[in-house]
């Protein structure tokens, strides 16, 4: 069978709850960003698929996908900005141990 | 079956395969290289839907930067050689339920939902028309969004850098 557009989007809905089950089962911080990145990867998929099979006369998923992917670069630094200032203060990252908000 | 859709089925189990890996392996090391043949695989889809600039993009921010951003913060955070802590057996069950049955659902949708496709001409995806339609002030471009982006960027710079930054020793 031709691949068309359900199978993009058969693609981007297992990634994206791949995605879901490691954000589950992780308690590392930086296998939970990993997580999201899979799961940003499957929206910027969505999109591509959308623009190229139902609204080719415009480019608008294209430009969603190009933004989506600077602001996940702007979100992976800072998260990582983030989980090297709690190593410096907490020596380690597991979420488990990030609870000083907690009580 | 022609050779295009077999490229397609590779990418596709490439993408899946990897993606799974990276979430179920116990060594932190590996899952980011699992990832990372994920996000290759991801782009050798948009080359396959002749996007190639996305793929370019994908290729350079996220295999060449993302990547090896976190490549990076496991090497200063992480001990060598120390795999992950065991889950307990019940959460992963849950874990995997639930996204299970999410996507049984959003795949039921999916396959219910019929797709109309615009009998327009399609826009040739080139780089000159991708730079025009981002520079472009008109109603239908994206110079604003671009400009807010770039704001933005500067902004994740400038919060990393504080972040990151060692508190200075108190003053005696």
């Amino acid at each position: 069978m031709e691949p068309g557009l359900y199978h993009i989007l058969f693609i981007s809905t297992a990634l994206f709850f791949i995605g879901v089950y490691g954000f589950f089962t992780r308690k590392n911080l930086i296998t939970m960003l990993m997580s999201i990145e899979l799961i940003l990867n499957s929206v910027n998929l969505n999109f591509i698929a959308f623009n190229k099979y139902l609204w080719a006369q415009q480019m608008d998923g294209l430009f969603f996908t190009l933004f989506i992917i600077a602001i996940a670069a702007a979100e992976a630094a800072v998260a990582i900005a983030i989980i090297i200032n709690l190593y410096r203060s907490h020596k380690s990252i597991d979420v488990e141990n990030a609870e000083d908000l907690k009580y | 079956m022609t050779g295009s859709t077999i490229i397609f089925y590779l990418l596709a189990a490439i993408t899946l395969v990897f993606g799974l890996l990276s979430v179920t392996t116990r060594q932190i090391f590996r899952a980011a290289i699992y990832l990372l043949f994920s996000l290759i695989g991801i782009a050798g889809i948009y080359f396959w839907l002749q996007y190639e600039f996305v793929a370019a993009v994908q290729i350079v921010v996220y295999v060449g930067g993302i990547v090896v951003l976190i490549l990076f913060s496991i090497f200063l955070t992480q001990q060598a050689g120390e795999k992950l802590a065991k889950q307990k057996l019940g959460r992963k069950i849950f874990s995997a339920l639930a996204a299970f049955c999410g996507f049984a659902f959003t795949m039921l949708q999916i396959s219910q939902h019929t797709f109309y496709e615009t009998a327009d001409e399609a826009v040739p995806i080139t780089v000159f028309n991708i730079g025009k339609k981002m520079m472009s002030v008109n109603d239908k471009g994206y110079a604003l969004p671009f400009e807010v982006i770039s704001m933005l960027l500067l902004a994740a710079l400038v919060g990393c850098i504080v972040i990151a930054m060692k508190s200075k020793p108190e003053e005696q």
